[in-house]
């Protein structure tokens, strides 16, 4: 029980005030006058507030569309449609993320929402290979003694095939987290904000402070999601 | 219970029926046994039963109705199904397994919890050790339990179970089977078993089926198959096997009598004397024991030429190996096969010699029995 509440609440508290720590020391000791003008409480709350939107709303648009084309694809009728999926998804994961920003700002110009469609896009591939991976590795012969005792499609997909595949398409929702916290520094390339908006002015005027704590907090975010998922995880799979 | 009327199964895209005009009755209450090389058409007719697979041409009855047209859930809910695979949840403990179709059907849960209780004491799983575990904590022959009791927990009056001991070992499957076949006299469900073990099949059936790229070539007791076997193919089935299986039931004293040895020589036996007994010999050797009956050697023709000594110790050559007179013929015909000979030297209990058991004499028992 103590080592629950351990494991649930003071790792991310922890690690929560190792963010706010470095925010307070960065901004009460600025290395010099623009250094100062730029971190202030204010900038990085609202770059705080821009990130984690960006985040969580593509991971949460990502996730819902990403696990429910998986199961559609994972149909025995629509199997190999899936397995050419997967192999697009494949191909797609390797173009780079400042690539796929700059292609949908040609598209469809500069803002938050452009940017967060275009993390959510790049966020689906691994969610949604990973549930049709996790759906369709499910042995044949569990399959078959469920339907053979008696459940139908859909009781199958619920009690049987999600629950299989969880683990998978957790790893699959945590390799998307690792792709989006990345990309989403980059959002501001084309006005999407976050902590890219500290780490790129902060190169641009060459102030190392404003750049760690950009990269640093941006970091923490990532680490705090998947460590929340992890131990979402292991609370559910108890049976490996 | 059980009709299969002229069934036909043609998967698409394959040039020759899986099963081809198929008739099968199963009583009430009946094991009856499909046995069969791989690939015969076993798993797919009993899998025809519960619709898994449909039939492309016959009927299907099921005490007297048209199971095709009945809804293939609620039949699938009356028939207990096993595989040899076993096909346990592995994300649900043994409870939650066994308690799959009464979940299904939406049982009351103390119902249920009873049931459960009940069933995997039947089939020798402690509730109380087993029931919150996974099936990654069991060994192979208890999820083949937990399959058999998942099964039959709703009392389904009809059991298919497609090679359900098939994955274990011989010791424990022997071992299942007599606990099956004691649980099969008291509940008396009408089962279809699939195997491709003949021996399994005469242990299990009280019918057996015996198929045949796609074709039933015989359904008889298994007497009267063992008796009156349809054509080559069925004897040959059971025949050869049965030889085995008759070498493996029968002890080396009970046939140590009938078979008749000359005597063997003491190793103080002059020269001439062994001689001569090795003439007499059906083997052309003489086995050797010392003084207290124990085995020394054995003499063969080629050994007398060497002319090292006068009497029958100066000539023996040491036996590697021998059997106790309680081994089965099959163990004697091991010892021969390893010592690469066609004959095995018989010892009793005291390690005194107590006969010569030859490949002829096997031959003549395998022969009697045919
Ligand atoms: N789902 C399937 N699709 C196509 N062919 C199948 C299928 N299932 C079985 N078969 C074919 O039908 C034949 C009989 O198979 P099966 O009933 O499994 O044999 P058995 O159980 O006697 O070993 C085999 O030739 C097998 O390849
Ligand atoms: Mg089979």
């Amino acid at each position: 029980m103590l080592q629950n509440l351990y494991k649930l609440v003071l790792v991310p508290l922890f690690l929560v005030i190792v963010g706010v720590v470095i925010v307070i020391y960065t901004v009460n000791n600025p290395t010099d006058g623009l250094v100062a003008r730029m971190l202030t409480y204010d900038n990085v709350i609202r770059a705080l507030r821009e990130h984690l939107m960006l985040m969580l709303v593509s991971m949460i648009g990502a996730i819902t569309v990403g696990v429910l084309v998986g199961i559609m694809l994972s149909r025995p009728s629509l199997y190999y449609l899936g397995r050419g999926v997967e192999n697009v998804v494949n191909v797609g994961q390797t173009i780079p993320s400042l690539a796929i920003l700059a292609l949908f700002f040609t598209w469809l110009g500069l803002g938050f929402r452009v940017a967060v469609f275009a993390l959510f896009l790049y966020s689906i591939l691994p969610i949604l290979r990973n549930t049709f991976a996790g759906i369709t590795s499910v042995d044949d012969s569990i399959i078959e003694s469920a339907k053979g005792m008696g459940l139908n499609q859909f009781r199958i997909l619920t009690r049987i095939e999600l629950p299989l595949a969880f683990p998978i398409i957790i790893a699959g929702i945590r390799t998307a987290i690792v792709i989006n916290v990345g990309a989403a520094t980059l959002a501001t390339f084309i006005g999407g904000g976050g902590f890219g908006d500290l780490i790129v002015t902060g190169l641009s005027v060459r102030r190392d402070m404003v750049i760690v704590t950009g990269a640093g907090l941006a970091a923490l975010t990532a680490i705090i999601l998947d460590y929340v998922i992890g131990q979402i995880e292991i609370r559910v799979v108890k049976w490996t | 219970m059980i009709k299969l009327d002229n069934v036909t199964k043609k998967f698409p895209g394959m040039k020759i029926p899986a099963v081809k005009d198929l008739n099968l009755e199963v009583k009430e209450g009946d094991v009856c046994v499909l046995v069969g090389p791989s690939g015969c058409g076993k798993t797919t007719t009993m899998k025809m039963i519960n619709r898994i697979h449909e039939p492309t041409e016959g009927k299907i009855y099921i005490k007297g109705e048209d199971a095709l047209k009945m809804n293939p859930i609620n039949l699938r809910l009356d028939i207990g199904y096993v595989i040899q695979e076993i096909g346990l949840f592995p994300h649900m403990t043994i409870e939650e397994n066994v308690a799959t179709v009464p979940n299904e059907k939406k049982w009351p849960k103390d119902k249920t919890d009873k049931k459960v209780d009940e069933m995997m004491t039947l089939v020798g799983l402690d509730p109380k050790i087993y029931r919150k575990r996974y099936p990654s904590a069991l060994s192979g022959g208890q999820r083949q339990r937990v399959g058999v009791a998942r099964a039959m927990v709703s009392d389904p009056p009809i059991m298919l179970m497609d090679e359900p001991f098939g994955a274990v070992d011989p010791i424990t499957r022997a071992r299942l089977q007599n606990e099956f076949l004691r649980i099969q006299e008291r509940i008396e469900k009408t089962i279809v078993f699939v195997t491709h073990d003949i021996d399994e099949a005469i242990k299990m059936g009280d019918t057996i089926a015996v198929m045949r790229e796609g074709k039933l070539i015989q359904h008889a007791t298994p007497g009267d198959l063992l008796s009156a076997p349809a054509d080559d193919f069925v004897a040959d089935l059971v025949g050869r096997n049965r030889s085995i299986k008759r070498l493996h039931l029968i002890r080396i004293r009970e046939i140590l009598d009938d078979v008749n040895r000359i005597k063997p020589a003491p190793e103080d036996m002059p020269l001439d004397d062994v001689k001569k007994r090795i003439e007499d010999s059906d083997i052309r050797s003489v086995i050797v024991v010392d003084r207290d009956n124990k085995l020394k050697g054995i003499i063969g023709v080629n050994d007398l030429k060497r002319k090292t000594g006068e009497v029958a110790g100066d000539y023996c050559q040491k036996i590697s190996d021998s059997v106790t007179d309680d081994a089965t013929l099959n163990d004697a015909l091991s010892v021969m096969l390893e010592m690469g000979e066609g004959y095995v030297a018989v010892v009793n209990e005291d390690d005194q010699y107590a006969g010569t058991i030859t490949l002829g004499d096997l031959l003549n028992v395998v022969k009697e029995d045919n």
